[in-house]
């Protein structure tokens, strides 16, 4: 029992928290842009997948790092405009075209694979980020290794977060995004494109979607290989929810939800294989559901969060 | 840009976008087989033969749609209520795990009472699967897309540790796998020698009485109310909690049905890999079958021929068999969109 207690207080322990938090940063943050403008990405899974691959594949054929972030990201806001051109201004449903756009990234992604790839049987390695300690912050006890001793791309998801947080809430197009969510007509009223406006989050969105999925690839394990993002990106709508569609309350779940899951690796090992490894690796896929209970009766839902505007139409 | 609605699409409409839609996939499919550096006539010619070039790829490809008709009609009926129920992998190895537990020598019982038998348990598996998330929408609010989302890897993981547990096969050498089922739990074969096996028959009938369900009863004009709009359908005296647990057992027991069918049918065991998405993929069988209980045979057909089409072609053509994913992905894609555009007019002001 002791034992299992020490590792909260292992620095090891937080390092890795917040490393498997950061891909989901990302990728809650593009979830709660597309939400907040009405829109429900469930092509969040495949956009992951497609994004992993392109990031990586970008810095296998011989880019540069940032130039394998922006790859990613460009790939996402390409999936996001297919979405938004196809729920937007089409109407259509938003379920089933978030299923599709994930079906599609998802078996795009493996057939390029294939074809760029075809005979290799272990998947190779690319040099992926390194950790880059910031000069006495990283001193700190517990704290420091953990949050300023990580990668570049760790500290991007992070000021991703802030970034995101003050587009919202302190720019009038956030204001645009949050409204469009919120009350269509009234935006349009304003001389503002509500089409225009939407699709812009969702393409925006996706791309940070793409990112989170690259920084698997990219800062987690340096290879791409298949099943890699495994439900990641349905925790993060879950994410969105539980952090009632506010950046600084999302981030705080997603680490939580991080912190939860590097608990449950280590515990396993404490444990030692009297309890079933499977049911370890349930407890994160458990703990969503359970967070979306827990937060289901005060969640206030963006009001026009799934339904579509025609312009002119009451 | 604006939508009209059409007043009455004409037949050729009906049927000029889906064809539309159909040429559109193929397009695409048609650059990436360019891309692979082969020529798209003859890799399309060698999925119609892998498909259905001979009485061998004829069997193949109903023995694949079984599976996808199951799953097809368990996501029809829910969407139909707008009921998202994107759980059916769970539920098809909720129903799987079932046909082991009993069938591997648990009930010594003669095939006309054990299959039936062992059909009633998984359905109710199933069934009792998407209740949980059902009832968590219905109760507090839970959406339901992100909870059957979960429970798909949730399930997966069960099917693990019974695996690797108590229903390990002892003679399986360490491969994760279960025993075998004993021959009463065996669905017997169409063509003997050949895999098509009477899973198919049995999902046919499914899909038939999904159809009556639909169409001839109150249940199915309520599910339809509730589908179309709730607020509508609950202010007519609709109980509109009540209908989406009924769809909510009749699909997950719909999904079950899929498990039963292939593990008493074809593969005789559970296995990780029992499902490759056959759950997802009945979510594009039900939309290309415009969620038609009858449309979903022809559907689940369609995209079981592409798949073992594409298999048959990658082994000598040097495409990878993922095109078939594409295919059925781009496909769903654009057979959403055909249809949006026979009932809407598309108005450039």
């Amino acid at each position: 029992m002791a034992e299992a207690l020490e590792i909260l207080f292992t620095a090891s322990f937080w390092v890795a928290a917040i490393r498997i938090a950061s891909p989901l940063i990302f990728a809650t943050m593009g979830e709660l842009i597309c939400e907040r403008a009405g829109v429900l990405n469930l092509g969040i899974e495949g956009i992951m997948v497609a994004g992993a691959f392109t990031g990586w594949f970008t810095v296998y054929s011989g880019g540069d790092l940032w130039t394998g972030i922006a790859v990613a990201a460009a790939t996402g806001a390409a999936f996001g405009l297919l979405h938004g051109t196809l729920t937007v201004p089409l109407g259509l449903s938003q379920h089933v075209v978030g299923i599709g756009i994930t079906l599609l990234a998802t078996s795009l992604t493996y057939f390029t694979y294939r074809l760029a790839l075809p005979e290799v049987t272990s998947p190779p390695k690319i040099d992926s980020f390194q950790p880059l300690e910031i000069p006495l912050l990283s001193d700190i006890p517990l704290v420091g290794p953990a949050l300023f001793a990580q990668t570049p791309f760790t500290y991007l998801a992070f000021v991703t977060v802030a970034v995101v947080g003050w587009v919202l809430y302190r720019t009038p197009l956030g204001l645009a995004v949050r409204a469009v969510g919120e009350n269509p007509a009234a935006v349009e009223a304003q001389g503002i494109g509500v089409t225009a406006t939407r699709i812009g989050a969702v393409m925006a969105g996706s791309a940070l979607m793409a990112v989170g999925g690259a920084f698997l690839t990219m800062s987690a394990f340096n290879s791409f290989f298949f099943e890699m993002v495994n439900g990641r990106g349905w925790i993060c709508i879950a994410l969105v929810v539980f952090g009632s569609w506010r950046p600084g309350k999302a981030l705080l779940g997603a680490v939580l939800f991080a912190a939860f899951d590097a608990y449950q690796v280590r515990l396993q090992q404490v444990t030692g294989g009297v309890i079933p490894y499977q049911l370890f690796l349930m407890l994160p896929y458990v703990l969503s559901v359970l967070a979306l209970i827990l937060v289901a009766r005060r969640a206030t839902y963006p009001k026009a969060l799934m339904i579509p505007y025609q312009k002119g139409e009451r | 840009m604006r939508l009209e609605p059409k007043s009455a699409p004409s037949l050729a409409a009906t049927l000029a976008y889906p064809a539309g839609a159909i040429l559109a996939t193929m397009a695409i499919a048609a650059i990436l087989v360019l891309a692979a550096g082969a020529s798209p006539l003859s890799v399309f010619a060698l999925v119609a033969k892998g498909a259905a070039g001979s009485q061998f790829a004829l069997l193949e490809t109903l023995t694949r749609a079984t599976p996808l008709i199951f799953t097809g009609l368990a996501v029809a009926v829910a969407f139909r209520a707008k009921l998202w129920n994107i759980g059916a992998e769970a539920q098809l190895y909720a129903g799987a795990i079932v046909t082991v537990v009993l069938g591997t020598g648990a009930l010594p019982l003669p095939a006309i009472v054990l299959i039936p038998l062992i059909m009633l348990a998984a359905m109710t598996a199933g069934a009792l699967l998407l209740l949980g998330p059902a009832f968590l929408k219905t109760r507090l609010g839970v959406d339901e897309v992100v909870t059957t989302l979960l429970l798909n890897f949730i399930m997966l993981l069960v099917v693990s540790m019974l695996l690797e547990g108590v229903l390990k096969d002892p003679m399986g050498l360490g491969w994760p796998q279960s025993e075998r089922v004993i021959a009463e739990a065996k669905l017997p074969r169409i063509v003997s020698g050949k895999r098509l096996h009477y899973g198919f028959v049995i999902a046919v009938i499914a899909a038939l009485w999904v159809w009556v369900i639909m169409k001839k009863t109150a249940l199915g004009y309520e599910m339809r109310a509730v589908g179309h709009n709730p607020a509508a359908a609950r202010f007519a005296g609709i109980p509109v909690n009540t209908v989406l647990m009924k769809t909510a057992l009749l699909s997950g027991g719909l999904a079950a049905l899929a498990g039963f069918s292939e593990v008493s049918g074809l593969k005789g065991n559970l296995t990780l890999d029992l499902s490759p998405g056959f759950g997802y993929t009945g979510i594009v069988v039900a939309m290309l079958a415009m969620l038609n209980p009858l449309g979903v045979i022809a559907a689940a057909i369609f995209v079981a021929g592409i798949f073992v089409g594409a298999d048959a072609m990658s082994r000598t053509a040097d495409v990878p068999s993922y095109i078939a994913n594409v295919m059925t992905a781009t496909a769903l894609l654009t057979m959403v969109t055909a249809i949006m555009l026979t009932r809407y007019r598309i108005r450039w002001r």
